[in-house]
């Protein structure tokens, strides 16, 4: 089966926590990294990444494409930051150490070295903890964490809808497009741009008339069973706050609230050793 | 008496909105608690729509007039909401994978008592409780991917088991289930409706199958209208099935042939119950030996030829084992067996949908002999067309000539030969007088023949069609198939991935059995479903005629069997 949200079944104290002070924790997280660009502080962070990340028992290759996305995501930021700006870190920093002269206006010195170096931390500190959450989050679980966290049911009950949905339509296109090819639809590169246009919506049309239908009978079915009658519901998959469910969060809200005290403190959000 | 009496319909009429004449006319009707009731009739009938009024999609979510009145427990349900009215009905709709909303079973079934807040802890007792009834407590963390049919269908009963209900409604249950699922289906209806002495209304024009175990009253309709409310027996005896478009049991076609009376004295409700006197028997006898054996096809020369085939997925279930069979030039195929078994993966291999790990398919073709491993889907589609199950999931185009033409013009042909071909695709598709309508004004079945109109413009060799009757009533199911039959006898070689055992009976040259990726029976359809052993294994139903064969002392009953489908033919065309 097509599995969207890429969890993977583990017994492990990430795995314990509920969804919704994983999302909670991912976000404040994330909050904590962007805003900072004190070096030592996300090198601890993307050690505190990496610890959790052991803590989960997810190997690295059951993540293996969302890591391959994230490192060549990573390559192409840096490239380019340094394509459209090779002296910014000189900028920030307000000193120059050359330390080799390649061509042009692109030389290589330590400032734009250590700006470089915070945007992969940026990235080592949150993208291991974002794929934590994506790994070891159930989806079932995911919406009821959702309406936990304040958003109405019926939101968090179309984002469980969605993923349930997701691999049925999914493996429609695939049908779909295969019996269209074989009438003749060519997808291929060969064809130029208007003609695969209008080759793919042989395919999207059908597939947005199979979907009405189906939205018809789902809204249906759900109706039938009293979706909709009171001003809230229960879930199933939800699970009871425990101690380290709101340690993850006090967790999270210290990591921003250190964020903002260097900045205070420092007069500035970067941390500048020259 | 009075507080017995939990439907009651009294002259009641409904005309949808969209629609100029009315749905429903003038009816009577009076369901009691604990009854057992079946709602046939043929599309378009109106049956389908009183079950919209049970539920209470009429009036909350479909819209239109109502005359009459319709009370459930006394009450109008005009005065209800579709919540309350959802306490005492509860539903399962025909396609069990679209009103499957939970991510696992045990949500799914869970759904109606978190929609009540129902504490986690009793919905987690009560959802397993009933997971139990319904014999799905092994599969409650399965993703509904990773369940069959018949589980599905399992988990929409346990969903509205959960909250007790006093009437459970089936509409269609056997519309997407293979034969020997459809049958336990029956039964866990049976089941249920004696453990919770509940009432139940099954909507289906399968009479045969849902008559598998008793019902109490068959209630026929035709055109918006109640023709009959009798029990099973008494209506049998009369010829009102086969007036509206009813099917009527095969083996009570096949007494009515013989020339014996159908009495209610005689319980033809059904092929167990049925008791025939000696001299009855005799004449049935007497049919058999008086009705000539039908001409047999010879074997052609193959124009498929496949060997060696295997084909696994990804997730390791091995779709194609070893499969080694030639498909004769001009025949009608049927590939039966149950969901997963590989018959689907068969059509898709022939079409290059999936690549096999090995083996070969040769087609001796128009243009002599191809490996067909050696051409793209494009390339195979010039020889062989693939049509599938929801004509909606091919059509793209606004109009019926543009749908047609649109494999001609990706392949770049003339405007002209264009024009030529596709007036004659459609004309053997009788769809030429609507050649300049809009696609959305047909109906289903005429949309099915658009699509195949859309391959056959091709000119393909071999057609291969994905249950090209299912949901079809006896009329469209008989005109599909002998429109199909027509351009078989044309020349046109057709493979039919099918549930439908009439179908293979009927009109099928050959029909091919798959169980577990392996071809396990290759025979006639008469043939084929006149073997226990291969029934049961392939998840197939056990034709009724055999049956009475039997029970008749005739002692070549497939023979018997094959002589009544072509007699029946031969009477329907």
């Amino acid at each position: 089966m097509i599995n969207v949200f890429n969890y993977i079944d583990k017994d492990s104290p990430v795995h314990a926590l509920t969804g919704a002070s994983k999302c909670a924790c991912m976000i404040l997280w994330s909050v904590a990294a962007m805003m900072t660009f004190c070096t030592p502080y996300l090198i601890l962070l993307t050690a505190f990444a990496l610890l959790a990340f052991k803590l989960s028992k997810i190997k690295l290759k059951e993540v293996r494409v969302l890591l391959l996305f994230t490192l060549v995501f990573l390559f192409l930021n840096n490239v380019l930051i340094y394509l459209f700006s090779p002296e910014h870190g000189v900028e920030l920093y307000s000193s120059r150490h050359e330390i080799l002269h390649i061509a042009g206006r692109y030389n290589l010195t330590l400032e734009q070295g250590l700006y470089h170096l915070n945007v992969i931390l940026k990235y080592t500190s949150t993208v291991p903890v974002i794929i934590l959450f994506v790994a070891t989050t159930n989806p079932s679980e995911f919406a009821a964490s959702l309406n936990k966290l304040g958003v109405s049911y019926k939101v968090s009950y179309s984002v469980a809808l969605a993923l349930r949905y997701i691999p049925d339509t999914i493996s429609e296109y695939h049908d779909i497009s295969l019996a269209q090819q074989a009438r003749g639809i060519e997808m291929s590169k060969k064809e130029s741009l208007g003609k695969r246009l209008r080759a793919m919506s042989a395919i999207l049309i059908p597939l947005i008339m199979s979907g009405m239908e189906r939205i018809d009978t789902v809204a249906n079915a759900m109706e039938l069973r009293g979706f909709g009658k009171n001003r809230k519901r229960t879930w199933y998959m939800s699970r009871p706050f425990r101690a380290g469910d709101i340690a993850v969060i006090v967790l999270g809200i210290i990591m921003v609230a250190v964020s903002l005290a260097y900045t205070a403190y420092n007069g500035s959000r970067y941390w500048n050793p020259f | 008496m009075e507080e017995e009496i939990l439907v009651e319909f009294n002259h009641f009429g409904f005309k949808y909105n969209a629609q100029a004449e009315p749905t429903l006319y003038d009816i009577s009707l009076k369901i009691r608690k604990g009854e057992k009731i079946l709602i046939a009739g043929p599309s378009g009938c109106g049956k389908s729509t009183i079950g919209s009024c049970l539920n209470g999609l009429i009036p909350f979510s479909f819209k239109g007039e109502t005359t009459g009145s319709l009370k459930i427990k006394g009450k109008e349900t005009g005065d209800m909401s579709i919540f309350e009215l959802s306490k005492i009905v509860g539903t399962v709709l025909q396609d069990s994978d679209a009103q499957f909303v939970g991510m696992t079973a045990a949500e799914d079934i869970a759904f109606a008592l978190e929609n009540d807040c129902i504490e986690t802890p009793e919905l987690h007792e009560r959802t397993e409780r009933v997971a139990k009834t319904v014999g799905v407590s092994e599969r409650l963390t399965h993703a509904p991917g990773e369940l069959s049919g018949g589980q599905k269908q399992r988990v929409s009963i346990g969903g509205i088991m959960v909250d007790n209900v006093e009437l459970y409604l089936f509409d269609e249950p056997l519309a997407n289930l293979d034969p020997a699922t459809g049958k336990q289906a029956i039964e866990l209806i049976d089941e249920i409706k004696n453990e919770t002495g509940a009432a139940v209304v099954i909507i289906e024009h399968r009479l045969e199958d849902v008559l598998w175990r008793d019902v109490d009253r068959i209630i026929l309709m035709q055109e918006g209208r109640i023709i009959a409310d009798l029990d099973p027996d008494t209506l049998l005896s009369t010829d009102l099935l086969r007036q509206a478009g009813v099917r009527e049991p095969l083996y009570v076609t096949a007494l009515k042939y013989a020339g014996v009376g159908i009495r209610p004295e005689i319980m033809p409700h059904s092929i167990n119950s049925l008791a025939l006197a000696p001299e009855e028997t005799e004449k049935v006898r007497e049919w058999f030996e008086h009705t000539p054996e039908a001409e047999q096809k010879k074997a052609e020369w193959p124009i498929l030829s496949v060997r060696g085939l295997e084909f696994e997925y990804p997730n390791g279930v091995k779709a194609a084992d070893n499969i080694n069979t030639d498909i004769g030039k001009g025949t009608l195929i049927a590939i039966a067996g149950r969901n997963g078994a590989g018959k689907s993966t068969f059509a898709k291999l022939i079409c290059g949908f999936e690549t096999p790990q090995s083996g070969t398919i040769t087609l001796f073709g128009k243009a002599g002999k191809s490996d067909l491993a050696k051409l793209s889907i494009k390339e195979r589609a010039d020889h062989i067309g693939y049509v599938m199950q929801n004509p909606n999931q091919m059509i793209s185009q606004t109009m019926i000539f543009d749908e047609v033409a649109m494999g001609l013009r990706s392949r770049k042909a003339s405007e002209d030969e264009i024009q030529v071909k596709v007036e004659k695709a459609l004309k053997i598709c009788g769809l030429y007088p609507f050649r300049n309508w809009p696609v959305s004004a047909l109906s289903f079945g005429q949309k099915k023949r658009v699509t195949i109109a859309s391959i056959l413009v091709l000119d393909p060799e071999v057609l291969i069609l994905d249950e090209p009757t299912a949901g079809q009533d006896f009329r469209h199911y008989t005109e599909i198939m002998e429109f199909l039959k027509q351009l078989n006898a044309d020349g046109l070689t057709i493979i039919m991935i099918t549930h439908d055992m009439h179908l293979m009976l009927e009109y099928a040259t050959r029909s091919i059995v798959y169980c577990d990726g392996k071809i396990v029976g290759d025979d006639t359809g008469a043939n084929i479903l006149t073997d226990p052993e291969l029934v049961e294994k392939a998840s197939l139903k056990e034709t009724s005629l055999f049956r009475l064969a039997l029970m008749c002392g005739i002692e070549t009953p497939r023979a018997f069997v094959q002589r009544f489908i072509d007699f029946d033919r031969a009477v329907r065309s």
